[in-house]
């Protein structure tokens, strides 16, 4: 059974009345109502709502250390700016790397794996470094 | 405001696939018939929007220029996340086309220092969350908008912006004498031809136009255009979408269709993907168009086109009567022995269901129960994924659809089509 109810509440500040509506079960009061919450969203917690966040699918062993294996969907976002230390996505050869970005001490740039078996990408004086967006997260279902 | 995506459909293609970057580029229409996206080398080139794909092969091969169809899911999908940035920038939005959106900036752009400054904002904001390349044209009327955009994207000079405002009238009148009166927004191929029976040949001849003699010969619309020419905005900003006057859905096949069996599947098909839309907007319609024709560029072949009207006894959305009264048409216009190369519906005197006259045999509960089972059938559509529930008529193995031979992945929709990173 549902009761409605209406009390008037009067703001001293604004002075003026306001009337609230609320409604009284009777029976007991679900001891949760007040705490419920939306469920967990993965696509906000990913960053997936910006429009300038993409996706990409993971090929080859070259960031393992890094926890990013072949297979892999990798998240990456545009619009940040790519600093010193981040695993980005770069063009390469007309292709999609994703390495980690490393200013030697003279102040050039690298990309580097994360495993060994690969060699540091290095760029010759005049030869520009083409970074495509900022790798924010990973994705990878087990099983 | 008009904020456009250079070779949007070309730009699209790119983004994703950096070999692409500097070969010249071509995105064919449905059914890979012609050219509807040229990357500027192809420009260069001298093909012509609508070109048909099989008459530039030679040059093609000659000039390496890589063709692929159409990939309107990855456009769709980058074309909503341009929409969401510019409205970010800018609330007072206008979607006018999936790669042009109207923004009403007069007071936005004082937070930017003036409209040249936020022109470039915007262009730097879709490079760098998008890679997409964009211009910018400003106006005092939507029409001057459109000019200015053409203006920005023609003519290097401008850096991708134009604001005619910051023009003196001297220059903007030197632009506009310049301007075929064909690229005015509104003045398609025929009407830039009776113009230039009297002597209006560029934008400026136009401009100067008296609009109410001009009203006399071709209409309200001609005055409204040389009354924005003049900088008097006539075209409010429409920020939620009109409902269409009419609903059109017509492809190509993917290869001829001959038998009649065949054309009522496509035919049933195409009217029930139209009632849907129909519905969506809350429309009625008064009657159905079919239209049937063989390859026109097939010129060694016979030909036949034709189509034909069927008015509804009561306009309708129920996809039933729609599919019926096509059906019926369909099989009038049929004729043996061609090879079809495209059909195609049209839904016209569309009108608001809430209200709808009823006529004098018209049964309310008969009404009511077909518009629940609309409803039913739009849902499942929706949540379960197009074509869930579907009608017999629509046939199930559809050999005659759409060819799409070389479209790219769906980069950014679909989990196994995402671009690869090593």
């Amino acid at each position: 059974m549902v009761l409605c109810a209406q009390s008037m509440h009067i703001d001293a500040d604004a002075q003026c009345v306001k009337s609230i509506h609320y409604r009284v079960k009777c029976g007991f009061p679900s001891p949760a109502a007040d705490y419920t919450e939306d469920s967990l969203n993965l696509s906000e917690y990913l960053g997936f709502d910006k429009p300038s966040v993409f996706t990409f699918s993971v090929s080859g062993e070259s960031m393992i250390n890094a926890g990013i294996l072949d297979g892999d969907k990798v998240i990456i976002d545009r619009a940040l700016t790519p600093k010193n230390g981040d695993v980005v996505v770069a063009v390469v050869d007309a292709e999609y790397t994703l390495k980690r970005l490393v200013r030697r001490a003279d102040g050039r740039f690298e990309l580097h794996a994360e495993n060994p078996a690969f060699k540091p990408i290095q760029f010759a004086e005049g030869q520009s470094l083409e970074v495509w967006g900022v790798l924010i997260g990973v994705i990878r279902k087990c099983g | 405001m008009l904020v456009d995506v250079n070779n949007f459909y070309v730009s699209c293609e790119r983004i994703f696939n950096p070999r692409l970057r500097d070969v010249p580029l071509l995105v064919l229409s449905n059914n890979d018939g012609c050219a509807v996206a040229r990357s500027n080398e192809v420009k260069a080139l001298g093909v012509k929007m609508g070109t048909p794909w099989f008459k530039i092969q030679d040059l093609a091969r000659q000039h390496g220029i890589i063709a692929y169809s159409s990939n309107y899911t990855l456009y769709a999908s980058m074309s909503d996340r341009a929409v969401t940035i510019l409205r970010d920038i800018c609330p007072d939005l206008e979607v006018y086309s999936i790669d042009e959106s109207f923004l009403r900036v007069e007071k936005i752009a004082l937070h930017y220092g003036g409209i040249e400054a936020m022109s470039h904002a915007i262009r730097d904001r879709m490079q760098r969350d998008l890679s997409l390349p964009v211009c910018c044209g400003c106006g005092p009327s939507k029409t001057l908008a459109k000019l200015a955009n053409h203006l920005a994207k023609k003519n290097p000079e401008f850096n991708g912006v134009c604001d005619l405002n910051s023009l003196s009238k001297s220059e903007r009148l030197r632009w506009m004498s310049r301007i075929d009166v064909g690229e005015v927004w509104g003045i398609g191929r025929r009407l830039a031809e009776r113009l230039r029976v009297l002597n209006i040949r560029t934008v400026l001849d136009l401009r100067r136009a008296d609009p109410k003699q001009m009203r006399a010969g071709f209409g309200v619309v001609m005055e409204r255009t040389i009354n924005e020419l003049r900088g008097v905005s006539c075209l409010s900003l429409e920020e939620v979408e009109p409902p269409r006057k009419q609903i059109i859905v017509s492809r190509s096949f993917g290869r001829p269709v001959k038998a009649l069996s065949e054309l009522r599947e496509s035919v049933s098909t195409y009217t029930a993907r139209a009632a849907e839309k129909l519905r969506a907007q809350a429309s009625i319609a008064a009657a159905v168009h079919v239209f049937i024709h063989t390859n026109p560029f097939k010129e060694n072949m016979p030909q036949y086109s034709a189509s034909k009207s069927i008015a509804l006894a009561n306009p309708s959305d129920d996809t039933r009567e729609l599919i019926a009264a096509a059906q019926h048409a369909l099989t009038a216009l049929y004729r043996p022995g061609y090879a079809y190369k495209k059909s195609g519906i049209m839904l016209i005197g569309l009108s608001d269901k809430s209200i709808q006259q009823r006529s004098l045999f018209d049964d309310e509960s008969q009404r009511s129960r077909s518009s629940q089972l609309m409803t039913a059938i739009d849902r499942l559509n929706r949540d379960y994924g197009r074509d869930t529930v579907t009608w017999g008529s629509a046939g199930i193995a559809r050999h005659w659809s759409m060819r799409a031979e070389n479209r790219s992945p769906r980069y950014t929709t679909r989990w196994s089509e995402l671009p690869i990173v090593h």
